[in-house]
């Protein structure tokens, strides 16, 4: 039951923060100079949109579940478990960013779902 | 080099920093909570005790430090790669997991578990077919 509240904050705040700051980054552009000076001017640019903030405080609260979980259960349990967040991730990329997502693509997040699902059954 | 041909070798290049730098992130984090030892937050005393000994441990700092790297690389593409793109194309990271927690960690990893690992392999090869963008730039 903990554990299934620790996998629950990962995958759901996990997932709805990287959409916030996914968000947050076509909000910034598309980067296009990598030399450091202008990397930490699109550090600041990003830190100016408030969704970046919304993003980092779930990314945070999954962060510290997943340190509870790896404290309980093994890293190559822990981590394909948390690729639950595929089929989540892709509704989010289709409804809150407006992308495309085409069959082929979807083929490819039900390939990686059915994966996942293999790894938990492989839990011996 | 705003040519789809430019696009795809940085998008590859910083996919590849991620699955480099996530994996390893992931597996020290794994490597330092297991030294711990199982987390007691029914106390705050408890949680209190756990965050100490999380924030002196060199392995979750190290393990950290290598999952910035990888927020780094992920944000920089996300500024223009699509998230439904990027994210299972970042999946090979899965299989990387499995290797370091078998060879640092000493995990036993069931064959099923490395045909699951597979699997999600072959789904990042048709995710990686499609193209990396299909909102137009603003």
């Amino acid at each position: 039951m903990r554990e299934f509240i620790f996998y629950s904050l990962i995958i759901c705040a996990g997932t709805g923060g990287e959409l916030c700051v996914s968000r947050a980054m076509k909000a910034v552009g598309e980067v296009k100079d990598f030399r450091p000076a202008s990397l930490i001017k699109v550090a600041a640019r990003a830190l100016r949109v408030p969704w970046m903030w919304a993003g980092l405080s779930l990314m945070g609260a999954a962060f510290f579940a997943l340190l509870a979980v790896l404290s309980i259960e093994n890293v190559s349990l822990v981590v394909p478990v948390t690729a639950l967040s595929y089929a989540a991730g892709a509704l989010g990329g289709k409804f809150f960013l407006g992308e495309q997502v085409t069959r082929r693509r979807w083929t490819g997040v039900l390939l990686v779902c059915v994966g996942v699902a293999l790894v938990i059954m492989g839990r011996r | 080099m705003n040519s789809s041909a430019g696009l795809h070798l940085k998008t590859y290049l910083l996919i590849l920093l991620m699955v480099i730098f996530g994996p390893l992130g992931n597996v020290l984090l794994g490597k330092g909570m297991k030294s711990i030892g199982a987390v007691n937050l029914s106390t705050f005393a408890g949680a209190f005790d756990v965050l100490s000994r999380v924030l002196a441990s060199g392995t979750i700092w190290l393990g950290i430090g290598s999952l910035i790297s990888f927020f780094v690389a992920y944000m920089l593409v996300l500024s223009w790669a699509d998230y439904s793109y990027v994210q299972p194309a970042s999946s090979v990271a899965y299989a990387v997991v499995a290797l370091l927690a078998h060879y640092m960690l000493r995990e036993v990893v069931s064959p099923l578990r490395w045909l699951g690992v597979l699997i999600i392999c072959l789904g990042v090869v048709v995710v990686g077919h499609t193209p990396p963008r299909t909102t137009e730039p603003s």
